[in-house]
């Protein structure tokens, strides 16, 4: 059972050591690839697991909690793992084919599997600090893949991305910092206890703050997303992919574990910025998309306005407006990263991400236009695919409780992502391609388009799957909301049937 | 000594405010090194500061006599250190190809990622 736990973050830690001493050789992308698929492998067992026995943990070193370190998954962590590992061999595959020797040679493979590790440590982990630990080795890859290549873009983007990163890490260290000296504890079973005999809920509630802030820099939430659209368009497409399909999703997820397990006192105070915050960021990132003219940065600046839905859902904090926020994170990764590597295919036959400078796939390489129009029109919310579901969820659950506004504005956000994508689909697919030539995929050597290809057409196929038959995804995303909301099985499972008793 | 700790950490945290409000990456980067600082010293003084004894076990024992002084705020404090030498190590590193690349360490003169200028 521990073991269970530990291998996602074990498999992409020993594949990246794998991948370094390998990066010489052409070995080294194939080693990437299967450890992610080991990883899915694993991550669905460890789904399985959770699906027949409810909440599982895991003490580290075998010391009992809340002393050690634990190691849960309950059906958030373990979707989120499964996603992230299905990600993963996503983007694997399609490196192959696209990062160049020389990245491959810089350690790209290396870098990648570690962030890989970070994420899912960060998913699994049941301790705050252990948390932080895993957000900084996440952070540390990620810086590593950004700039690899040191493009003068890339370099100045690194400047932004490393330092608003710096700042939200200085943020979670002083929370952590003061909610230990507050509690003694940093288990995060053991603090949703704890949190609850404190005489001074105030300064729990100014804590509570911090932490928002801190993961809303990672989650990039307004005010503090601006360092996503500057860095996410510099790097390689299938770093740009992994970027967006993950990181941002770590802060949600913590954002979301923090807010349901530690910081539920206070709710109509700290769920009420987060409302606010939910509906600027969905504005401000969409309105931010439709300014921009670059495959690319349009799409950077709509993952921004997607974390908004997630963030509404949490904000909301009713059953169904949680279970729409599982739902909406399983699709939007799957969507968002799928919609990176299409960008990268368009890019490499185009010669461009600029839109002027882009045209004539829909003529001349309709496969692709077709594979885009799967996840763009997700992504918008039509029926019947993923994301229609998503959203109509997440509006139902505002409806439900009569927060008219905030469906409008989930509505309102979801037409002008058509209009983004529209804009998108106009002027690099429909319109001839102003220098008159014709991007054809047949440009590409064979095993290019396969590498390609694969992983773009199997996230396309997982969101029409999702999209046509919703039902026993809504199931899970109903029961992990539930899992949430009453933390007990959660606090339960990670420090045994003494509860209460322990501190 | 906790009203002396707070004071240092005050006076830390604006100096580090200060420098990081500079248009210049490279003061930004030293204010976040002493924010981060001013951070580790806060975990150290929450984690309540005891004239303790050194939590050491005698050997054959199974837990260390009374009155010894809680390590693991020290345990936290040093893991923060060794992660933010790396981290302060990559972005002294990265400011200085940015200077070498881009040929200044102004953040409002660095535009190679979001050109200025109208949208085409």
């Amino acid at each position: 059972m521990s073991w269970l736990l530990a291998l996602p973050i074990l498999i992409p830690f020993l594949t990246a050591i794998c991948a370094f001493f390998l990066r010489r050789t052409g070995w080294c992308r194939w080693a990437s690839v299967i450890g992610s698929g080991v990883l899915l492998a694993v991550s669905l067992l460890l789904f399985a697991t959770v699906l027949r026995e409810g909440v599982v943990a895991a003490q580290m070193g075998g010391w009992p909690a809340p002393f050690g370190i634990t190691l849960v998954a309950d059906g958030l962590s373990a979707v989120m793992v499964v996603i992230t590992a299905i990600t993963a061999l996503a983007v694997a595959v399609y490196a192959s084919a696209e990062i160049s020797e020389r990245q491959v040679f810089l350690g790209y493979h290396a870098l990648f599997q570690v962030l890989i590790a970070g994420v899912c440590g960060a998913f699994l982990t049941g301790d705050l600090f252990n948390l932080y630990v895993w957000f900084e080795v996440m952070l540390i890859a990620s810086f590593g893949l950004l700039v690899l290549g040191g493009k003068k873009s890339q370099i100045d983007a690194g400047i932004r991305y490393v330092m608003m990163n710096l700042v939200s890490t200085v943020f979670f260290l002083t929370g952590v910092g003061f909610l230990y000296g507050m509690t003694g504890t940093l288990n995060m079973a053991d603090l949703s206890l704890a949190v609850q005999q404190l005489e001074n809920q105030s300064l729990l509630t100014v804590v509570a703050v911090m932490f928002m802030v801190a993961f809303g820099v990672k989650a990039a939430l307004f005010p503090l997303f601006f360092w996503l659209p500057a860095a996410y368009h510099t790097p390689s497409f299938s770093v740009s992919a992994v970027f967006a399909g993950l990181l941002t999703k770590v802060g949600v997820y913590a954002l979301m574990r923090a807010f349901t397990l530690i910081f539920v006192e206070d709710v109509a105070y700290t769920h009420q910025i987060l409302l606010w915050v939910a509906c600027l960021t969905m504005l401000t990132g969409v309105l931010g998309a439709a300014a921009q003219s670059d495959f690319r940065k349009i799409l950077s600046f709509h993952i921004v306005s997607q974390i908004g839905y997630m963030i509404l859902g949490l904000a909301l904090y009713t059953p169904l407006a949680l279970a729409g926020s599982v739902f909406y994170l399983v699709h939007h990764i799957i969507v968002k990263g799928n919609l990176f590597l299409i960008s990268g295919v368009a890019r490499r036959i185009t010669g461009s991400t600029e839109l002027s400078k882009m045209g004539g796939l829909y003529k001349s390489a309709p496969v692709l236009a077709f594979l885009f129009l799967i996840p763009a029109f997700s992504l918008a919310g039509f029926p019947p695919l993923s994301g229609f579901w998503a959203k109509f969820i997440l509006i139902k659950a505002a409806l439900e409780i009569e927060m008219w506004w905030a469906a409008g504005v989930a509505l309102f956000v979801g037409l002008l992502t058509i209009y983004s994508m529209t804009k998108i689909w106009a002027q690099a697919f429909w319109e001839p391609h102003p220098e008159e030539i014709e991007p054809s995929l047949k440009s590409l050597s064979n095993f290019a388009q396969v590498a390609l290809l694969l992983p773009i057409a199997g996230l396309a196929l997982l969101t029409v799957v999702i999209g046509l038959n919703p039902e026993p995804f809504m199931d899970f995303a109903t029961s992990a909301a539930g899992q949430l909301l009453d933390p007990s099985d959660y606090v339960q499972a990670v420090l045994g049937v003494t509860q209460g008793g322990t501190r | 000594m906790e009203f002396l700790l707070a004071i240092t950490i005050g006076v830390m945290v604006a100096a580090a405010v200060y420098l990081m409000l500079a248009r210049n990456v490279l003061r930004f980067i030293f204010g976040l090194i002493l924010i981060s600082n001013a951070a580790n010293l806060a975990i150290f003084t929450a984690g309540r500061l005891t004239p303790g004894a050194p939590p050491l076990i005698k050997e054959g024992a199974y837990a260390p006599a009374e009155g010894v002084a809680n390590a693991l705020p020290q345990a936290l404090v040093l893991t923060a250190i060794v992660i933010g030498f790396g981290l302060f190590a990559f972005a002294l590193v990265l400011v200085y190809r940015a200077y070498t690349t881009l040929g200044t360490l102004y953040s409002d003169e660095m535009d190679a990622a979001e050109p200025k200028g109208p949208a085409q």
